[in-house]
């Protein structure tokens, strides 16, 4: 049977990659008064698939992340039978 | 004419820069060029060169450069470097070929987060070879949003070692690591670069620095 599954992909600059939207993001907050000492800007996906995790990843390798840049993290979000 | 050498220009959803490119090719004495479409493989023993212009392919989606890189041109483009044959990738045609692992780095996110337009002076650092541009300065036009041109530090020492850092910003407009505006492959025979030389090959332009950078085709 082919479940559907949903998958989430979260992709984060790396940490010694300059994060310039990060930066900022986090000038505004500190300027609006709250405390934060990091703020990283990255990108989230979904992706709704019978396959395996394993098959997901491989997704993410072929175009969905940039491996001198970027880390990523692949999780099932949901199963719908 | 029929001697002249054939230079490929590539076309993508969003290129915007291919009709300069070709019109440059065409006013170089011995270079024709041929539209190359995004859909279709192409036979590399046809062409001489190929130039993947500027723009903003699929708007920029996912990351600049990431999705055209992808498409059935680009296998042909790989085979065509892999057999030693000159490819220029220009501003977005340098982030297509980063991502599709041709050139070496990435392009980030300008460090101002702004849209980057003016003119820069460039110096050359490669001493030999097709895309050798000799000691004089060039002035070139830059314009784009994601130039940040970005290599581990590790990485870096590698391309020093090896030569392939290409072109160097004189003033650094973009936060690319080591004034980084261009580099080479490792064989040297593919080229990337973030500013326009299309758009500096007449005295009416501002400079004719591009047209120096577009004839080393000739010498393909």
């Amino acid at each position: 049977m082919s479940d559907k599954k949903i998958y989430e992909i979260k992709i984060l600059p790396k940490k010694e990659v300059l994060d310039s939207q990060g930066r900022a993001t986090q000038k505004v907050l500190e300027k609006g008064g709250f405390s934060l000492s990091k703020c990283s800007v990255g990108r989230y996906i979904e992706v709704e698939s019978s396959e395996s995790i394993e098959a997901i990843k491989k997704m993410a390798n072929y175009v969905l992340y940039n491996p001198l840049i970027e880390d990523i993290d692949v999780q099932l979000k949901s199963t719908n039978g | 004419m029929s001697d002249d050498k054939k230079i490929g220009v590539v076309r993508f959803l969003g290129t915007n820069c291919d009709q300069d490119v070709f019109d440059a090719l065409e006013n170089i004495e011995g270079l024709t060029p041929v539209w190359l479409w995004y859909e279709n493989k192409f036979d590399v023993h046809k062409f001489d060169g190929v130039v993947v212009p500027g723009g903003f392919s699929y708007g920029d989606y996912l990351r600049s450069g990431a999705l055209a890189s992808k498409m059935s041109v680009m296998d042909s483009v790989e085979e065509f470097a892999e057999i030693g044959k000159p490819v220029l990738g220009i501003c977005n045609g340098f982030q297509v070929l980063c991502e599709r692992n041709l050139l070496p780095g990435a392009l980030l996110k300008n460090k101002n987060l702004k849209f980057i337009d003016k003119w820069v002076s460039l110096k050359n650092n490669v001493s030999e070879g097709l895309w050798s541009l000799g000691d004089e300065t060039l002035n070139l036009p830059v314009a784009h949003g994601d130039g940040c041109y970005y290599v581990s530090e590790e990485h870096l020492a590698a391309l020093k070692d090896n030569d392939q850092i290409w072109l160097t910003y004189d003033e650094n407009p973009n936060g690319s690591v080591d004034d980084i505006a261009g580099v080479l492959n490792a064989k040297k025979n593919v080229a990337g670069l973030m500013p326009h030389p299309e758009r500096a090959v007449a005295p009416w332009m501002g400079s004719v620095s591009g047209s120096v950078l577009i004839q080393r085709f000739l010498n393909s």
